[in-house]
């Protein structure tokens, strides 16, 4: 792919991964955030980060699909910081907006609600990779324990879907579509690692 | 010689028999028609609003008003654009702007409050009478839900205690039940959840009748508007704010505890009683502050009265009993 289409397509994946903040800061300044700005943030925060986990979950069974689209590659390190980006807002709202900096506050929520825990969890499971997505860190630890390592983020997604469920009423369904996709972008896995084996087989003579 | 030869289409075919049959009505059919046409095309306004009325249909009908004693003091209103544009009204889907988008299907009126169970005789008010029964009070209550958001809502009706004297209860009934409105074809929402409707709350009979609880017919000095519960709802200002049961059309006089919509659902977090308390934190958030609808995120957070700040009123209601396992 030609250098400035690299360029150009960065700069696109930047805009659209700065919008949801742009919106909230611009809302927050103009008081458009709606009847209650508290849960807006949060959610927007939360949301926003789910969806980044997703489109980055969904590189790598669409490269396996259409070889063609293999410099999708290139963005996921860009996505994978963004949602991160997204997720220590998300925290963040929670300690200053639900907590108001009381630690005490904090420790009780998340011994005992375990939305918050699983939250949490979720954002712990993150923050080594975003720790370690540079290219020294890579270097230093060396590609296959770096794959090894950035495969948490399976289980981070996983721990985000959950908080979703824990946290909405008994009842309520709003979580399904974003947990059908992500249970569908890592059953691609192994489905589409099996079909290559299958494909690689030998016929037996 | 020239021998036609007969369609091979019999006229019964081209038209269907009933239609040629009764020709003539089809044609007075046509003609009203045509004449429906024209007057859409004159008051194509009038008659969408006829065919999907808007959601104020009825909803901003000043009503008269006198003051009440019992209304609370001291705490700045919640706007009518929040009031009415942050609800949870499942029925008409799950996100707090659903209802003011959906509640438009709502048929307020005609509309009637049947009175069954443990009483003399069951009934059935009007809501022409039920608004005429005692004068309207202006009463503005803190409202809080289990959420944990709040607000402060100019209500308009009257204590609940006084239609539910016009009811007759037998003295072996303890309790009154609520129900919702619900037909599904005009709240197709409602199967967004899990919920078994109709929507069903549950007071005791002493909550009932305390002075506080309020059949309500309006805010801010007019009418309901349909995602507030309209035509007539309950409100109970010392409970969250799931208890005050909306468009209400039973009560029901019980000597047990009826089955409530959000108990049934997840017992665990939404008590019978779920009095304002914040000492008792849901299972999945603390109670012990609110966030306060309308103002910027950095001036929402605020310290959670017991009771909802009507301990005063209320605390007798509860003497002797361990709020914390009757939550």
């Amino acid at each position: 792919m030609k250098h400035s289409t690299v360029v150009f397509l960065k700069v696109l994946t930047w805009l659209v991964c700065l919008g949801p903040v742009a919106w909230l800061v611009w809302g927050a300044v103009t008081n458009t955030l709606g009847p209650d700005p508290t849960a807006t943030i949060t959610f927007t925060t939360g949301l926003t980060t789910l969806r980044l986990l997703t489109v980055i979950l969904a590189i790598t069974p669409i490269r396996r699909l259409i070889p063609k689209l293999g410099w999708l590659i290139r963005f996921r390190r860009l996505l994978g910081l963004f949602a991160f980006f997204y997720a220590s807002l998300h925290l963040m709202t929670w300690v200053a907006l639900y907590a108001g900096f009381d630690l005490n506050a904090m420790a009780s929520d998340v011994l005992k609600r375990r939305f918050i825990t699983v939250g949490m969890a979720a954002w712990l499971l993150m923050l080594p990779l975003a720790a370690t997505s540079t290219n020294w860190a890579i270097r230093k630890l060396g590609g296959k324990r770096w794959n090894r390592l950035h495969k948490l983020v399976y289980a981070a997604a996983v721990c985000g879907v959950i908080h979703y469920w824990w946290q909405v009423k008994t009842g309520v369904l709003t979580p399904m579509t974003i947990t059908i996709v992500v249970a569908v972008l890592l059953l691609a896995r192994p489905v589409l690692a099996l079909a290559q084996r299958r494909r690689a087989r030998p016929v037996a003579a | 010689m020239l021998i036609r030869k007969p369609s091979s289409i019999p006229s019964s075919a081209i038209t269907p028999k009933d239609q040629y049959v009764n020709r003539r009505r089809f044609l007075r059919g046509a003609l009203t028609g045509a004449a429906a046409a024209g007057a859409a095309a004159l008051g194509a306004e009038r008659l969408a609003e006829v065919l999907s009325p808007r959601i104020r249909a009825f909803a901003g009908t000043r009503l008269q008003t006198v003051k009440s004693p019992l209304t609370t003091t001291g705490e700045q209103l919640t706007s009518f654009e929040d009031i009415t544009h942050y609800n949870n009204f499942y029925e008409f889907g799950v996100q707090k702007s659903d209802p003011a988008q959906n509640a438009g299907g709502l048929p307020t009126r005609p509309w009637t409050v049947r009175v069954e169970g443990l009483v003399k005789k069951p009934k059935t008010f009007d809501i022409e009478a039920l608004l005429k029964l005692r004068p309207l009070e202006d009463r503005v209550y803190r409202h809080r839900c289990v959420e944990a958001w709040s607000m402060v809502i100019p209500w308009v009706g009257y204590s609940l205690s006084e239609f539910l004297k016009q009811c007759d209860p037998l003295s072996s009934a303890k309790y009154v039940q609520f129900l919702s409105y619900y037909d599904k074809h005009v709240e197709k929402w409602a199967s967004e959840t899990t919920i078994n409707w109709p929507y069903s709350e549950g007071l005791r009979m002493d909550e009932a009748m305390n002075p506080l609880t309020l059949l309500t017919f309006g805010l801010y000095g007019e009418v309901l508007p349909n995602q507030d519960g309209a035509p007539v709802r309950i409100v109970v200002p010392w409970k969250y704010g799931f208890k005050s049961a909306k468009s209400i059309v039973a009560v029901r006089f019980l000597d047990k505890e009826p089955p409530t919509t959000w108990n049934d659902q997840a017992p665990n977090e939404y008590g019978f009683y779920s009095n304002v308390n914040p000492s008792v934190d849901h299972p999945r958030w603390s109670q012990k502050t609110e966030r306060r609808i309308g103002l910027p995120f950095w001036q929402q957070r605020r310290t959670t009265l017991m009771f909802n700040g009507y301990g005063q009123e209320v605390a007798s209601l509860y003497k002797g009993m361990d709020l914390r396992k009757n939550f």
